[in-house]
């Protein structure tokens, strides 16, 4: 192995729930039919958005938050290694267990043996990414132990008959009170036979069943918000309170951690329980906050592990200009502001994490060249909203598009296209080879634009286009082209204005003085536009 | 001063009255309009389809058109193209280890304005209807179209430039800041989720009443207009350099085929 003698870090992709499985507009052409789908997520988003608008724009200090949040992240990315390290050190010493994971696979493996060792068949659960990531409920099934999601929405979605999670926050988003009710009369063991669909009702069903969890089972396992280097603490932020029973009552405490999950000390958590329920919830601050720090002689869990675990996280790091992806706090701001994610779901992205961040995520952690990944990464509009929501100003437009350059070059790197001629791929090759050629000379737009009347033949007598061939066709499916007009603007030009000298000299305008001389003209447009032309907010 | 007309190649192709508009309003103000005829594109499609190659030709044309021109500042009538100009053409360049070209698309990025903030920021223009006499008697609304918001931070700049013009009756539309779900290829290699985006706003748009939709990014326009004629809306789309463009001796007339006239001098 080259790399490996010149000392190169090979790049190791992870495994796990990280991949698309079929392209993302095929997966989103289904989802998008899902009406209830849809209402649901149109509602929620903007219900969160609305109210991560609300406190975010309240502090006086939330961008230097964000800059704070950013910079944090940045320098633990750049010094994983020795914050690790460090953790591990602290960690260990305080009384806990530390295993290594290279990989999702590896890491449930651990788990398992851990639970075998405590002889238990059933463990409860905190809602965790890691864990979704790694597929661990389904490997644990296999060999004959349950784990039980205590986190109301994962509990519904678990409880769900083959579903999965569509939303990192809010994970049976696309479930109504209708579908709860029915799923929890079908499943909760002596529940009400009348249970309605009132949210107190559904929620005590809930209670009923996991209180005996809490207080029988032995083993629990969670994620982790946040590790501290310096002092090997583990911090989770909850709505429910399910959390804190899971991390207090059991035995046995087993923790899975991304290795990127780190911060320095203490003290950085005064910036990131800000950012994170602000961003996450719309709420000021949440309601639990759960901090451990190694074992407590004969005060809650005894036997306490973490799962350190790279599975691609090493392999993102490696890509200067993706890495920022392994800031991210899983806050979901992102896609509860993209008008993507509102409406293809969190399904359609096949992976565990959906939206603008699981778009420049999965196809890092598990390669771009696997599965479907490729196709993530064109998933947006490049609106920017996503950037303007990041707690962390995770540049998530700028990611995609670079990403966007790896498929591909990864795609012309494998050669022939599978469908040949007809194949989009090449049909996106013939476009872009074509609008090179024309975009890299003025003279050949010049003579190319000549050819404009001859659309006139196309639109007809409407003035308009309806129907385009393959690829583009996409296009006309949904919207008309416009007639183009008989004669291109430089044409017209050049016919009228053609005589204009290129080079005049003398000195340039100082339009930085000009600049500041009109400073102020940006609030008073403004203000003369609320006087001519005030807007009227209607109540909502 | 002398204003190099950046027109962007689908205003050039598509569009030629938004750039004939443009130039009546720079000139309206007394400025010299010139066009340096070699300039194509600003290479954000290739960019933002992954085309990363291929757009490096693109942007050394770019380039290469404007610097054989002297000029004071580069004007166009769009957000989207001026933010490539500064935030895509110097990192193509760098890739394609040109740093000359990188520093002289930077430079070139710094002059280039998109048009309200030119006429805001750089000619203290505040008064549509005062200072351009600007005059388009219809209920209008607009679409903040996402570059100029979010990469260029225009504000409500364009908005407030419109919403001065005489005669006219402003009305905004829900969810103003959302995508209309143009965004480049991808309305059509994501072409149901971008058309169910662009539904979503053209229903916005329809219930605001108004007789035409405005913007500063005639892609975006299209996108919505495209939409807005396949559902046979009477709803029409115009660029706001066109409504700015309009005055009551020689009105903007926003139905027919596109053509290069556009409202008087």
């Amino acid at each position: 192995m080259t790399a490996t003698a010149l000392g190169m870090p090979q790049v190791r992709h992870g495994v796990g729930n990280i991949f698309e499985h079929e392209p993302f507009p095929e997966y989103a052409k289904r989802e998008l039919k899902n009406e209830q789908l849809r209402a649901n997520l149109g509602f929620a988003t903007h219900k969160i958005r609305t109210k991560r608008d609300a406190v975010t724009s309240e502090l006086p200090d939330w961008q230097d938050l964000r800059t704070a949040g950013s910079m944090i992240k940045q320098q633990v990315m750049a010094n994983l290694d020795t914050y690790l390290e460090e953790f591990e050190r602290n960690f260990t010493a305080k009384g806990g267990h530390v295993h290594w994971a290279r990989d999702a696979h590896e890491a449930n493996e651990i788990a398992l043996k851990l639970i075998q060792a405590e002889g238990v068949t059933e463990v409860n659960k905190i809602k965790s990414m890691a864990t979704a990531e790694t597929g661990l409920n389904e490997y644990l099934e296999e060999f004959g132990i349950h784990a039980i999601e205590t986190d109301l929405a994962e509990e519904i979605v678990q409880l769900g008959d083959n579903d999965r999670p569509s939303h990192i926050l809010v994970p049976a988003i696309h479930r109504n009170r209708t579908e709860i009710r029915d799923i929890f009369r079908r499943k909760i063991e002596g529940v009400n036979p009348n249970l309605s669909d009132d949210p107190a009702e559904l929620a005590e069903a809930s209670r009923f069943r996991l209180r005996e969890k809490f207080l029988t089972n032995k083993v629990a396992i969670s994620g982790v918000n946040f590790g501290i280097a310096d002092t090997g603490t583990m911090t989770i932020v909850e709505s429910e309170g399910n959390g804190r029973m899971c991390l207090t009552l059991p035995d046995t405490l087993i923790t899975f951690m991304g290795v990127e999950k780190l911060l320095p000390t203490v003290q950085d958590l005064e910036v990131f329980t800000q950012l994170l329920p602000r961003s996450s919830t719309g709420e000021r601050m949440n309601p639990y906050t759960s901090m451990w720090t190694g074992v407590t002689p004969g005060d809650g869990p005894q036997n306490l592990h973490v799962i350190l675990m790279d599975n691609g996280r090493t392999a993102v790091l490696a890509d200067q200009v993706g890495r920022q992806a392994l800031n991210c706090i899983r806050c979901s701001a992102c896609m509860n502001v993209c008008p993507v994610y509102e409406r293809a779901g969190g399904h359609a992205y096949g992976s565990t994490y959906p939206g603008p961040i699981g778009a420049i995520l999965s196809p890092q952690l598990g390669g771009i060249e696997n599965e479907h990944n490729a196709t993530l990464p064109f998933a947006s509009s490049l609106c920017g909203a996503c950037y303007d929501a990041c707690p962390v100003k995770i540049n998530i437009p700028d990611v995609l598009v670079h990403l966007r350059g790896k498929a591909v070059d990864a795609e012309k790197a494998q050669g022939e296209f599978a469908g040949g001629k007809k194949d989009p791929h090449y049909q996106m090759d013939a476009i872009m080879f074509g609008a090179k050629k024309l975009f890299s000379s003025g003279k050949l737009m010049g003579l190319a634009t000549k050819g404009l009347p001859v659309s006139k033949l196309v639109t007809g007598k409407k003035h308009k286009i309806s129907k385009l061939p393959g690829l583009v066709g996409g296009w006309t499916d949904y919207r008309d082209i416009p007639e183009p007009p008989s004669t291109s603007f430089r044409n017209q030009w050049k016919k009228e204005r053609g005589a204009a000298p290129k080079r005049v000299g003398g000195s340039r305008v100082d339009v930085a003085a000009l600049m500041e001389a009109n400073k102020t003209k940006v609030a008073e447009a403004h203000a003369k536009a609320e006087a001519a032309n005030p807007i009227i907010k209607e109540a909502q | 001063m002398r204003v190099a007309l950046f027109s962007t190649c689908i205003v050039d192709a598509m569009y030629p009255k938004v750039a004939a508009a443009t130039v009546s309003v720079l000139e309206r103000l007394g400025h010299e309009v010139v066009f340096p005829q070699g300039q194509t594109c600003c290479s954000q499609m290739h960019v933002n389809s992954g085309y990363f190659d291929d757009a490096y030709p693109v942007v050394k044309t770019h380039v290469k058109a404007f610097s054989e021109w002297d000029f004071d500042v580069a004007v166009a009538p769009s957000g989207s193209c001026v933010a490539s100009l500064g935030h895509q053409q110097p990192m193509i360049a760098e890739r394609a280890g040109d740093t000359a070209t990188a520093t002289a698309a930077a430079d070139l990025a710094a002059r280039t304005f998109e048009l309200s903030q030119f006429l805001i920021d750089i000619c203290g223009i505040t008064d549509a209807a005062e200072q351009l006499g600007s005059y388009f008697p219809e209920k209008v609304t607009f679409h903040a179209s996402c570059h100029g918001m979010r990469l260029l931070r225009l504000g409500t700049r364009q908005e407030d430039l419109v919403r001065t013009v005489g005669g006219l009756e402003y009305t905004q539309i829900e969810d103003q800041d959302q995508c209309c779900g143009f965004g480049g290829t991808f309305s059509f290699k994501n072409a149901d989720t971008s058309g169910a985006m662009v539904a979503d706003k053209v229903q916005h748009i329809e219930e605001t009443g108004a007789s035409v939709c405005t913007g500063g990014d005639v892609s975006c326009l299209m996108n919505i207009g495209g939409a807005l004629s396949r559902k046979e809306s009477p709803v029409q789309t115009v660029h706001f350099a066109e409504i700015l463009a309009s005055t009551k001796e020689n009105p903007l007339k926003v139905s027919g085929p596109v053509s290069v006239t556009a409202g008087g001098k």
